[in-house]
């Protein structure tokens, strides 16, 4: 049990050393565009898939029983304020990053495991070149740029699929629908969101790093590495999502 | 510190330490590595070998003891001043260790274009340089997957060459190689190393290949250095451990 606590907080320990590496490499000179860009792709852009899927039915599935369920009360009218709320400060970014987590996160641990098992990690540094400013800078930078991205696009495609869904199934007029949202989402909704969503991407991009470079063994080491990232990124992201919302719920 | 014969040791090892959690794997190793030899590192597998090898371009920290390279101590230097010392010290890896996502110009152009060597073209032709030295032509754009092992481990030899280091650290650079290209990689390891005049450190536990690129060799053992002396003291030894090392291994 000790040992497990130790073992934990040893983690903690290293993660925050990686994460003080990668703000101190991020302002060292020179910084190099190409390998950032190529991450941006990587992270935002092959993700919009899958996270539009989860959107857009989330969007939808989140209609149909708000609808149902405001039905009784003769409420149906609120869905989309309510569902404005719900999707923007919530479930946008979080759907946003468990999806970026599962299939970035994974993605990255699986690349530095492979290159740490490799020795490609000791090559880097025994050329005299540093892997966190090769490869953890990039990553981490552009999990930590993309999330809001992708958490806007999220939350506009669960909304429009909400509004799909009122329209078609509740019979809530698709005007009404868009100017009570409008009248009723603030910018802090969506800012909250928007916040929570980078400090997600800090979280998915330093974890998975931080799995892949601790990685050992060989091919099987490099998957129990996976696996823990994802778990541990996943469950990073819900448990901060409750301290974020408290926080963001003060301010 | 000048010895006797007027040579300067290169790398100088003084009680180094080195354990993993419970395990102990160096428990204080000697060892002097003088300009522009050869020295072979002998040893069972297991027995620490390679640790010791990545403990002279800062790889690894050692627990206790000291490791100096040219002059230079280890052991206060920092990540970015080990930098500089591994532009002196290069390391081949036992698999070679090349970049899968690169192709065999961009592994070996690497550390010249991190370390802005020099503009492209110079670039290019230090990268063909190298490539040549170790036998190597109209591979540029193949990837690590598609080359042989013995290929792997010649680019892997071209790219620690391209920064022209004062030494070369080689981890079992035979390792899961034919005798055919075993023979010819120990041959040109010597005869690189006889052109360029580096000093080389080799980790093997192939006696045959110690023996064709080794100037003087020592043995490793439970995590000290038992024996050392050149290939005739090898031989001649009354050490019971290398004597059997070398009846079994030749």
């Amino acid at each position: 049990m000790f040992e497990r606590v130790y073992l934990f907080l040893d983690e903690l320990g290293q993660i925050g050393i990686l994460t003080f590496d990668f703000f101190r490499y991020l302002l060292r000179r020179p910084f190099e565009v190409q390998p950032l860009v190529d991450q941006l792709d990587s992270v935002g852009y092959r993700s919009l898939n899958v996270v539009n899927l989860t959107a857009i039915f989330s969007g939808m599935v989140l209609a149909l029983q708000m609808g149902q369920f405001l039905a009784k009360f003769g409420a149906k009218i609120y869905v989309s304020r309510i569902m404005g709320i719900s999707l923007l400060r919530e479930m946008g970014p979080v759907l946003a990053a468990l999806m970026v987590a599962a299939r970035v996160g994974a993605g990255i641990t699986a690349e530095l495991g492979t290159m740490k098992v490799t020795e490609q990690i000791d090559a880097m540094r025994a050329l005299a070149t540093s892997p966190i400013k090769k490869l953890v800078v990039p990553r981490v930078l552009a999990t930590i740029l993309m999330m809001p991205v992708l958490t806007m696009i999220a939350d506009t495609i669960g909304l429009v699929g909400g509004w799909v869904i009122s329209v078609t199934q509740l019979g809530v007029s698709g005007d009404y629908f868009y100017a009570s949202l409008v009248q009723n989402v603030t910018l802090g909704d969506l800012m909250s969101g928007l916040g929570k969503s980078i400090f997600f991407g800090y979280l998915i991009g330093i974890i998975a790093c931080f799995k892949g470079l601790s990685a050992r063994g060989g091919a099987d080491g490099v998957g129990r590495a996976t696996t823990s990232a994802v778990v541990a990124a996943s469950i990073s992201v819900l448990i901060s999502d409750f301290f974020l919302t408290k926080l963001f719920l003060e301010l | 510190m000048i010895t006797s014969n007027g040579r300067r040791p290169f790398i100088s090892i003084r009680g180094l330490e080195k354990s993993f959690g419970p395990k102990e794997v160096l428990r204080g190793v000697d060892l002097d590595v003088f300009e522009g030899e050869t020295m072979v590192v002998l040893g069972a597998s297991g027995e620490g070998k390679t640790v010791l090898l990545r403990h002279i371009n800062g790889l690894e920290r050692p627990d206790r003891g000291e490791v100096v390279v040219d002059g230079q101590a280890l052991g206060e230097l920092g990540e970015d001043e080990l930098d500089e010392v591994r532009k002196k010290v290069s390391m081949v890896f036992q698999l070679g260790a090349l970049f899968d996502s690169l192709t065999v110009f961009d592994n070996v152009a690497y550390p010249l274009v991190e370390h802005r060597w020099g503009p492209e073209e110079k670039v290019r032709e230090r990268v063909h340089e190298v490539l040549e030295m170790v036998e190597l032509t109209g591979v540029d754009n193949l990837y690590p997957a598609e080359l042989s092992g013995g290929m792997k481990k010649r680019v892997a030899l071209a790219r620690a060459l391209a920064l022209e280091p004062k030494a070369v650290l080689y981890d079992e650079p035979t390792t899961g190689l034919d005798p055919l290209v075993t023979h010819k990689i120990n041959l040109m390891i010597r005869s690189l190393q006889s052109r360029l005049g580096f000093t080389s450190v080799v980790v093997t536990h192939d006696l045959k290949s110690a023996f064709m690129v080794g100037d003087r060799f020592a043995l490793l053992d439970q995590g000290r250095i038992r024996f050392s002396g050149s290939a005739e003291e090898v031989r001649s030894t009354s050490d019971e451990l290398m004597r059997e090392f070398v009846t079994t291994a030749l």
